[in-house]
């Protein structure tokens, strides 16, 4: 594998042609061609649902195309399961990990290819052979730890690992950096450039066009479900690619003016939450929302995020206080909580939002059962609850032939546009929102981010949470950020840019520090910085080469923008490069600790 | 959306016809291997079973295994597994028998407290599987089953005549026979009584329809069913709703036995029968856990049953029924499986379909991948 | 939830667990010699011989092994993510098949035949979950009434013309040699002098070596060597990667198809060779409901052991005693026993306290004082509780056991190839 010769760059190492692939409504893929030249970084760009990941899991025989043929170094191939394509030499690291937690690192790289003689696993050489692969490339794993104790970082090393031990050549990443902070995702490159110079074709699947961009030799734009055009990074712009993925207008989630009000919605005082063994997975957490402002919550996934929402919404047990407007909410479980007056648009709709059996009006009663006009006393208000889900599907646009079918049947932004809607009825005044246009379509995107703003509007308070920066950014009146399960600053999303929120996040300034103290000295690592030029702008699908200041006009309140003493610090600015290595050095630093 | 509703009945219908006429087929070629004709073992079971005695000992048997399944059922619907209703029922019955044959009532008023007596007493020894799994989390599937054992453990030692037991001709040990003005009455027809309890049976069927679909309470409770994890985000305790369906479960569990006691034997013997509530899985899974489906498939285990009686003297080992209710439930699940997904997936390629030829030209409607 | 819910309403706390990788063998030993001590303190109060005597253990090891295969087909089935809820019908159809086959063909060839017998049981299971996608534990209790329809039907085919069979039972069916090891004789010698914990271990050890039967030396074989196939062989680790990430092993290139459908018919087998073990050598016959529920008990006894073979053994062997006792003066034992219990749960009790765990220690020291109240105020226990007391242990036990245990991660959970990811 390390040893191969680096083929030519002119040679073919993977070519797709005509790929179709049929799901029972939808059309994943049609008519896709890609040549993906050998050794080189070949990157695949489409907007979410666009039809990317369908075409990596073809190439890698998880799913067999309809039509069409693939080729892998000039030989026509056609794989019926992984094992095919891994014995073509194609190697996969997917989006959400393919890990066993309750296996070793050991067990889980050699899975499917162990070492040793008469079916016994010879545990000593797999275990060589994974220090010389993880010393040849730095990738520092240890062989004998439970995969459970690991962070996101170590775990997608163990994930290039076990590619690598395959003796991969053509290395698929799906979407490797959704999960990284800017940071680790420099890191990330700088090892693609070493697999890359060691003559291993690598094809890159993402939509974040500055990455792109950045570690790219040639780029497919990926359209619904197929391909329309493949650009030198030299010949393009952001600009120019985003258009390309959307194939028209932009949408953006910037809000216009501030519509923040005085009054109090959610105050959240020592809100704790523990874990299994007592360890803080939230700890100490107070915040404030006014009607009509939007608080963004800025972390890396697994920081406390997930214990945040649960235990505002009694799905947890925790320490603190909670109250909405004038009312004690801490003691009051889940259901009561509802009924007070709060909205929640859950992490993972498909566990937690819906049931996905039951019909649309059903699931329009769902977290609401207590509630007019779907229930009358203990009866539950048919007509009323059918009338309602109408209304919601009209005002939504909920994507449906009718409100009968089960909510499976939908698709996922239809799905989520459904629970907006759902949850913005009864009239909330404080809304969860988790993630809220995560995994959907540019469009339904675009019309939650409207109806978010059109509530925040008329005064509703919302929680945001959302790992897509820009979209943070867009939304937020407020950004605090979270990490290890404190609060350890405020940003100020009109200037802030998201490089600043990614160092924030990992605590980068700190990972000098012994990582065991923590963010004791409860630093306010971001803060409002000097309007950064937005030239990266591109990143995402924000219009514009050099757009003004989004939050420019009269209506922002002075008052909830003053920044917090001593955020704005050379540790924060200085972060860029030099800090990278620390950081990815150190398991403990950027809290990528799951609990 | 008619169209929706109807192709759903059809395939609701698919699937027990389905794995019918398979059970039918595998019956048939055990017939053929133990050297019988199937056509002609099928003619006599018909023969036999549309007789109107045999007619009423289907329907008073259906109506035992009628309330078994409801109370099986009720705990499907959210995915809580009670395999214990023959214990319960066998130990309410007892106690039932018990307090019917002691205390000195009214015959009217003795029924009713024979009845709530046995519902309370199966809710109970129900509860004792639901407060073990929401407190210490032990599997309400081998807590009912070890709770069967025990309670039957229970009902031997008590029913004695030193105890709770009294003599009853030469052998029988048997409890304090109720009075026969607390016999409930049977609805006489060409062929026999019919148990009055049948009654009870139905209304426990329309009851547990209203209060599965019509009630907030139905509500949270299918929604565990279909989703813990939505359940308890939209304020479902679901602790509480273990702890209340086991109990209601238990409850018609505790029913079971009634039909039996108070319209035939009226008094617990050792003899009194077991083995109900295990039909009453079958018969729940057989009805899709749906009221008018469990009474077909009551009316169908028992009509397995009383039919076959005549095949002794056909000459061909009656046992082939507990051959064919096997295959049967096997079957059944099966088929309702594959009809689930054909019917989700039939749905996601319409609403797909229907959408693309709404939408407008320039409207996006791709999705990646299957949307569930 | 589904199935899963089997699992995941047993395993709040199971990451604590989970690191805890095996406690130490000095530990075991300690617990081992500390309970030996109690036992033979309570022998010597209750003059209740019988709970140590060699007659006590050797039957008590000829009940564990048929709990204990049952354990392991559990184990083999959940640890690929098929949750065997059928193991009671497999072993029904081990006992039936078992029988048959020592009646036609010779007491081994009905061991092979019962084997086969549990396995088809384990075909049809793998066929309901894996390729139908049915929910496993209803497709389990499925299997369970077929299983019984299937024996009984062919017991009224078969059995019924036998000398002595019928439709509940077969004719008395061949043996199974037994072999005796040395030192038989000076432990039964030691045993009878009812000393202070001397006799107990003679008359365990004499239990466990006078009259084994060769099929119970091959079952308790079957133990360590599941062991070394499921997490010393490739084999092995694939296997139970598809009871922890199926889609991982997909990717990977496992066959999870395959690999569940192997586990589930091994499942299958191991149940079959317990339930031949029981018509063969724990009676000389085949009777029907003869399993009483052992299926579900194995599969408590696997839950007890954490999903790991050691433990599952150690399961099997309190059930197994519990329910020789009812065999061997039943009533007086088990009266001795209700001692033992509440010493034991006064002990946890202060252990409890001192974790801080006041709940706990509150039930413990409940259940104790009513198992002392029960010991003080009766001289034996009625023989209807005694014929339940491995059912009540088995609650007892994962009452109080099950809250820190780790089951395979997708265990229970339907798997599709191709969906993963």
């Amino acid at each position: 594998m390390t040893s191969a010769p680096a083929p030519a760059r002119d040679t073919i190492a993977v070519q797709l042609r005509g790929i179709t692939k049929r799901f029972p409504g939808v059309v994943a893929n049609r008519d896709i061609d890609i040549a993906v030249r050998a050794g080189t970084v070949h990157a695949i760009v489409g907007e979410n649902g666009a039809g990317k990941s369908t075409l990596m899991k073809i190439l890698y025989g998880m799913q067999k195309p309809d039509e069409g043929s693939i080729e892998v170094d000039g030989r026509t191939v056609s794989f019926s399961s992984p094992a095919d394509a891994i014995s073509a030499g194609i190697g996969m690291v997917h989006q959400h990990f393919m890990l066993a937690d309750n296996l070793t690192v050991l067990e889980n790289v050699v899975l499917g290819a162990e070492p040793g003689g008469f079916g016994r696993l010879d545990f000593r050489a797999a275990r060589r052979r994974i220090l010389e692969i993880s010393d040849s490339y730095g990738l520092g794993v240890e062989p004998d730890r439970l995969l459970e104790e690991l962070g996101v970082g170590d775990r997608q090393r163990v994930e290039i690992l076990k590619v690598l031990y395959r003796g991969a050549r053509i290395l698929i990443l799906d979407e490797p950096t959704a999960v990284l902070v800017p940071q680790e995702v420099d890191e990330l490159f700088g090892n693609l450039q070493e697999l890359k110079s060691e003559g291993i074709t690598i094809l890159f699947i993402s939509h974040k066009l500055d990455e792109v961009l950045a570690v790219a030799d040639e780029i497919t734009v990926v359209r619904r479900g197929t391909t329309v055009a493949t650009v030198l990074p030299a010949d393009v712009t952001a600009r120019r690619l985003a258009e390309l993925m959307v194939g028209g207008e932009l949408p953006s989630p910037e809000t216009r003016e501030s519509t923040v009000r005085p009054e109090v919605v959610l105050e959240v005082r020592g809100l704790t939450v523990r874990g299994e063994e007592g360890r803080p997975l939230l700890d100490d957490v107070s915040l404030t929302i006014h009607a009509g402002e939007v608080l963004g919550i800025a972390g890396v996934e697994g920081n406390g995020q997930a214990e945040l929402v649960d235990a505002i919404m009694g799905l947890r047990p925790a320490t603190g206080t909670v109250r909405l407007g004038d009312r004690e909410l801490t003691e009051l479980n889940t259901r009561h909580r509802r009924e007070a007056g709060i909205g929640f648009i859950p992490e993972d709709r498909q566990r937690q939002g819906l049931l996905l059996e039951a019909p649309l009006w059903e699931n329009r009663i769902l977290g609401h059962q207590s509630q007019r006009p779907n229930v009358t006393g203990p009866w539950i208000d048919r007509a009323g609850a059918r009338a309602d889900t109408e209304r919601i599907v009209r005002e939504y646009d909920v994507r449906t032939p009718g409100i009968d079918v089960a909510a499976s049947a939908l698709s996922g932004g239809n799905q989520q546009k459904l629970i907006v809607g759902r949850e913005m009825s009864g009239n909330p005044v404080l809304l969860l929102a988790a993630h809220p246009t995560r995994g959907v379509d540019v469009g339904a995107q675009a019309q939650i981010w409207d109806a978010l703003r059109t509530a925040r509007a008329e005064g509703l308070a919302v929680l945001l949470i959302s790992a897509d920066l820009d979209e943070l950014i867009g939304l937020s009146d407020t950004i605090e950020v979270i990490l290890r399960g404190r609060m350890v600053g405020t940003a100020d999303p009109r200037t802030v840019t998201p490089e600043e929120l990614g160092s924030a996040m990992t605590g980068a300034g700190e990972a000098a520090e012994p990582a065991e103290h923590g963010p004791a000295g409860g630093r306010h690592a971001a803060g409002t910085v000097a309007v950064a030029d937005r030239e990266d702008a591109g990143r995402h699908l924000v219009p514009g080469p050099d757009p003004v200041p989004p939050d420019s006009g009269p209506g922002a309140d002075p008052d909830l923008d003053v920044p917090l003493p001593g955020t704005a610090g050379p540790g924060l600015t200085g972060t860029g490069t030099t800090g990278t290595g620390d950081l990815a050095n150190d398991p403990d630093a950027g809290g990528e600790e799951r609990p | 959306m008619k169209r929706f509703d109807l192709e759903r009945i059809g395939l609701g219908l698919a699937a027990p016809v389905l794995a019918l006429i398979v059970a039918a087929l595998l019956s048939s070629i055990a017939l053929v291997i133990s050297g019988n004709s199937p056509l002609h073992t099928f003619n006599a079971m018909l023969d036999y079973g549309t007789q109107p005695e045999t007619v009423v000992q289907t329907v008073n048997k259906a109506t035992i295994y009628y309330l078994s399944g409801l109370a099986v059922a009720i705990g499907f619907r959210m995915n809580l597994f009670n395999i214990g209703v023959d214990g319960q029922y066998q130990i309410a019955a007892f106690f039932a028998a018990v307090v019917g044959g002691w205390l000195l009532l009214p015959g009217p008023l003795l029924i009713i407290v024979v009845v709530l007596v046995a519902i309370v007493v199966g809710a109970l020894w129900a509860g004792i599987a639901a407060v073990l799994k929401v407190t210490r989390g032990v599997s309400e599937v081998i807590s009912t089953i070890m709770l069967n054992v025990i309670g039957g453990g229970i009902v031997a030692y008590l029913l004695d005549p030193h105890r709770l037991g009294t003599i009853v001709g030469t052998q029988q040990v048997t409890t304090k026979p109720m009075p026969s003005d607390a016999y409930l009455p049977g609805i006489p027809v060409s062929g026999g009584e019919i148990y009055g309890f049948i009654v009870v049976a139905i209304a426990c069927g329309i009851a547990y329809w209203v209060l599965l679909g019509r009630t907030r309470f139905g509500f949270d409770l299918r929604a565990t069913g279909l989703s813990e994890t939505a359940a308890v985000a939209s304020g479902v305790s679901v602790r509480r709703m273990v702890i209340r369906t086991m109990l209601i479960s238990g409850g018609v569990a505790g029913l079971v036995g009634m039909p039996l006691l108070l319209g035939s034997s009226h008094a617990f013997a050792q003899d009194f029968p077991t083995g109900y509530g295990f039909s009453g899985i079958a018969i729940a899974l057989l009805g899709r856990n749906n009221p008018i489906g469990i009474a077909l498939g009551a009316l169908l285990w028992s009509f397995l049953e009383q039919s076959a009686q005549i095949l002794d003297l056909e000459n061909v080992p009656k046992e082939i029924v507990t051959i064919m209710q096997g295959v049967t439930v096997l079957s059944v699940v099966i088929a309702y499986e594959l009809v689930r997904r054909f019917s989700l997936a039939q749905q996601q390629r319409r609403v797909g379909a229907e959408l693309r030829a709404a939408a407008a030209p320039g409207t996006p409607t791709t999705g990646e991948g299957s949307p569930a | 939830m589904t199935a899963t819910g089997l699992v995941e309403s047993m395993t709040k706390a199971s990451t604590a667990a989970g690191r805890r990788r095996g406690i130490r063998w000095p530990l075991w030993l300690l617990g081992i010699s500390g309970m030996l001590v109690l036992v033979s303190i309570v022998r010597l109060i209750t003059g209740a011989n019988d709970i140590t005597s060699s007659g006590t253990t050797g039957a008590a090891l000829r009940l564990a092994v048929p709990i204990g295969l049952a354990g392991l087909g559990g184990l083999w089935s959940e640890r690929s993510g098929v949750v065997n809820i059928g193991l009671e019908g497999q072993l029904i159809l081990g006992t039936w098949f078992g029988a048959w086959g020592a009646y036609e063909f010779g007491p081994w060839w009905g061991v092979i035949v019962g084997i086969i017998g549990g396995a088809l049981g384990g075909l049809v299971l793998a066929i309901a979950t894996v390729s139908f996608g049915v929910d496993h534990i209803v497709a389990g209790v499925a299997i369970t009434i077929l299983g019984g329809g299937i024996t009984r039907f062919l017991s009224a085919l078969i059995f019924v013309d036998t000398p002595g069979g019928g439709v509940t039972q077969s004719p008395s069916l061949p043996r199974i040699g037994t072999v005796t090891l040395p030192g038989s004789g000076v432990l039964r010698d030691i045993e009878e002098k009812h000393w202070f914990v001397v006799s107990d271990v003679a008359g365990i050890l004499g239990g466990l070596i006078t009259q084994i039967s060769w099929l119970t030396i091959v079952a308790v074989l079957l133990v360590p060597l599941t062991y070394l196939v499921l997490w010393r062989t490739k084999f092995g680790l694939r296997l139970r990667s598809c009871g922890e990430a199926p889609g991982a092993a997909e990717s990977l290139g496992v066959n999870v198809y395959r690999m569940k459908y192997t586990a589930v018919i091994l499942s299958g087998g191991f149940a079959g060779l317990g339930g031949a073990f029981l018509s063969l050598v724990a009676t000389n016959i085949y009777r029907e409901g003869q399993t009483n529920g052992r299926g579900y008990i194995g599969l408590a006894a696997m839950i007890f052991g954490n999903w790991m073979p050691g433990g599952l053994a150690l399961g099997s062997g309190i059930f197994g005693y519990t329910d020789a006792l009812q065999l061997r003066s039943g009533g007086q034992s088990v009266h001795a026993l209700l001692l033992l219990l509440a010493i034991v749960l006064g002990l946890l009790a202060i252990w409890s306290l001192y974790r801080g765990r006041r709940m706990r220690a509150a039930t413990s020291v409940a259940v104790a004082a009513a198992a002392l109240i029960w010991f003080l105020t009766s001289d034996t226990v009625p023989d209807e509780f005694v014929g339940f007391a491995p059912h009540l242990t088995t609650l007892l036990v994962l009452a109080l056991a099950a809250q820190r245990l780790r089951p395979p991660a997708a265990d229970g959970k339907p798997y599709r190839r191709g969906e993963a990811g």
